[in-house]
């Protein structure tokens, strides 16, 4: 994911004729995340030499990227969903919730199994809850669409009452299961690979399909560039919103299958809290707007991993507990001003270009609008 | 996050309740203050939001019951504002005693006055309020958590009496700013600070939650290779710890000691596993404990103003005796 950024020769002559215009790479829109990224990595390498090594362990891959692959695996997901979702110009709150209640659901029917290792009765309980976790969807949608309330009122009211829901399925108490094939979904490996990052793997290879390959995405950011024009165009944007919203929750139902797989059990209280914050920063750090109306589903992944790099980050190395969320604030705070082509014209560009600088910006001032 | 907090700062209420317990609840509840048969007792809990909590309510409610004390049981869902207008409701039924576990430290002077100027006793349970004004409130029913983490340390060393190496012990702290987590954290470290062979060469929050410990142990053990102990502030985030550690090829209990706080049940099976050597206890059964307060400071007896619960500890041979009867 690094090495194309990594190569890209910020020396190297243009290949733009515009003389001072930075080559293609650099200009990529994922370029910038992908450079934070990779700079964590390596920051990573410089305090603990054997970082980036992965080594075969009881027969599966093992290592500190293992590991960031593996915990980000839920937050990839659930910023997956909540991509789409802020395409269409909405944002959903509840996956946090979402993300209790699953897990609640699974480990509670896994718990009253008389065979806890019957891989029918945990497909079972996978089933159960991935749909309570779309009818959870779709009810969203069905208030954002159906009814107009605004898309954070409406989520709200899932986002507070759904973490009750879960305390309610759990009673309060933390519900521990002793199941190997439930164990799999966030704690096992398949193929020497973590299973939890296959299922996000494959989550956003269907996603990235649908969305590209077919006309799903353009659909989507239609709904969100103008919600009215594209139902006047023809388009059934109200069923397609209640569709975006269907599948965020059950991206957050697989999220909170495997949070709580992970730890085989289930903590109605704990399981998922905040993780909409991330997930909607990972969205906005891979460059997808909060206006709507456009999306990336790479420049996500790329957020979502940084997220997770910088909590490894921040074990690996050592910071202390007190001054982590500063940290953290820093750094996101940097990849967002990275971002912001208006900063880096500032910081970078003026002075870079200062010889030729009058004649550049205007032909930037035609360029940008077309 | 209060939540987590809350779960710890309960934790050490355990066994002078018990003992209490047999001496204050057989009285019959003849010395009831606010003048009527029975004493009357309101009671504002945090939440329900852990094992632990739930059955600090219920050890509450069932020690209640056996004293003849009636209950008025508020559930305050992690809110301050809930819980002062419990308060206020409690004043203006005119019950004869107040006890609530504060959901945050600061903030309640206001309705604190309105129940001294109503002339009603106030006890605190299992967490402090940081008003200055100590006269609000008549006593503070509650565990130690430095003594917690004290407990923790002694054991270490007695554990690494004979051994001259380097001891190097990975710390799981509870939530940043929470009570338990300094404390437990500051107590363990004055014990093993005696003693320059034991080195703390990582401490991180996980939080207080199974999933957090088990994220930070899988960094710690790949920054750091040779880990000796693990000092969890509570049993959560150790057994969230246990699988990182299986899963690293490594043995819980063995290759690397671990040491938790708090002596929940599904603690209390992994210590008689063997996946745990040692464990703190932190009891929330402090009913019986709160009843006989309540009596004592409704007849007007003098009480201190801090009781401590008394807690006891568990070794790997004693977490198999206890098990069957635990209850939370």
């Amino acid at each position: 994911m690094t090495a194309p950024t990594g190569d890209a020769p910020v020396t190297s002559p243009p290949r733009n004729p515009r003389a001072g215009r930075p080559a293609a790479a650099l200009r990529h829109r994922l370029f910038w995340p992908a450079l934070v990224l990779a700079l964590l990595l390596l920051a990573n390498l410089l305090f603990t030499p054997g970082f980036l090594s992965v080594e075969m362990k009881d027969g599966h891959l093992y290592g500190s990227l293992i590991d960031i692959f593996r915990f980000g695996a839920p937050l990839i997901l659930v910023a997956t969903g909540m991509t789409l979702v802020i395409a269409t110009g909405g944002i959903d709150l509840s996956v946090g919730s979402v993300v209790a209640i699953s897990g609640a659901l699974s480990c509670l029917w896994v718990s009253g199994l008389a065979d806890q290792q019957s891989a029918g009765g945990v497909l079972a309980a996978v089933g159960l809850a991935l749909g309570l976790s779309l009818a959870l969807g779709v009810w969203n949608g069905f208030l954002v669409s159906g009814i107009g309330i605004q898309p954070i009122i409406a989520t709200l009211i899932l986002m507070v009452a759904g973490r009750g829901l879960a305390q309610l399925i759990t009673d309060g108490q933390i519900v521990t299961v002793n199941s190997d094939p439930y164990k799999l979904i966030g704690g096992g490996y398949w193929l020497t690979l973590p299973f939890g990052v296959l299922i996000a793997a494959a989550v956003l290879a269907v996603t990235a399909f649908l969305t590209r390959r077919l006309a799903l995405g353009l659909l989507i950011e239609s709904v969100g560039g103008n919600a009215t024009a594209s139902r006047l165009a023809g388009l059934r944007s109200r069923g397609l919103i209640v569709t975006v919203y269907a599948f965020c929750a059950l991206c957050a139902g697989i999220a909170g299958l495997m949070i709580s797989s992970n730890v085989s059990s289930a903590d109605g209280n704990n399981a998922g809290l905040w993780i909409e914050l991330d997930a909607i920063l990972a969205v906005v750090i891979g460059g997808t707007s909060l206006a709507g109306g456009r999306f990336s589903l790479g420049g996500t992944v790329i957020g979502a991993l940084i997220i997770q790099t910088l909590t490894t980050t921040i074990y690996s190395i050592g910071i202390p507990p007190e001054t982590t969320l500063l940290f953290k604030a820093l750094v996101v705070t940097v990849v967002c001003l990275l971002q912001s082509a208006a900063f880096r014209e500032k910081a970078f560009h003026l002075r870079r270009r200062r010889p030729g600088a009058a004649p550049a910006s205007a032909d930037e001032k035609v360029r940008v609008p077309a | 996050m209060l939540k987590r907090m809350s779960a710890l700062l309960l934790v050490g209420a355990t066994v002078m309740t018990m003992a209490a317990c047999g001496s204050g609840g057989s009285g019959p509840a003849s010395s009831g203050g606010g003048g009527g048969d029975t004493l009357t007792m309101g009671f504002s809990q945090v939440g329900a939001e852990s094992g632990w909590r739930t059955a600090n309510t219920k050890s509450v409610q069932d020690s209640a019951k056996a004293a003849g004390i009636e209950l008025k049981f508020s559930d305050a869902q992690q809110k301050q504002e809930n819980q002062i207008k419990a308060i206020r409701s409690f004043i203006q039924q005119k019950v004869d005693v107040i006890a609530f576990s504060p959901v945050v430290e600061s903030g309640w002077d206001t309705v604190l006055k309105e129940a001294k100027n109503a002339n009603i006793p106030v006890i605190l349970t299992d967490r402090a309020v940081d008003s200055a004004d100590t006269s609000l409130y008549k006593t503070f029913l509650g565990s130690d958590f430095v003594a917690e983490g004290k407990k923790a340390g002694q054991w270490l060393v007695e554990e690494y009496k004979d051994s001259t190496e380097t001891v190097n012990i990975v710390e799981l702290q509870g939530t940043t700013g929470s009570a338990p987590a300094n404390d437990r954290k500051a107590g363990f470290a004055e014990v093993i600070g005696a003693d320059p062979k034991f080195k703390v060469i990582a401490s991180q929050t996980g939080d207080f939650t199974r999933a957090k410990g088990k994220e930070v142990m899988e960094a710690f053990l790949k920054s750091n290779p040779d880990i000796d102990v693990l000092y969890a502030h509570n049993d959560d985030m150790g057994l969230g710890a246990i699988e990182a550690i299986e899963g690293a090829g490594k043995v819980p209990g063995k290759d690397i000691k671990i040491i938790t706080v708090d002596a929940v049940k599904d603690g209390m099976q992994a210590l008689a596993d063997g996946k745990i050597n040692y464990i703190v206890e932190c009891s929330p059964l402090l009913g019986p404990q709160l009843m006989d307060l309540a009596k004592k400071v409704a007849a007007g007896e003098q009480v201190p103003t801090r009781v401590e619960t008394e807690e006891t500890t568990f070794t790997q041979e004693q977490a198999k005796q206890a098990l069957p009867s635990r209850q939370y």
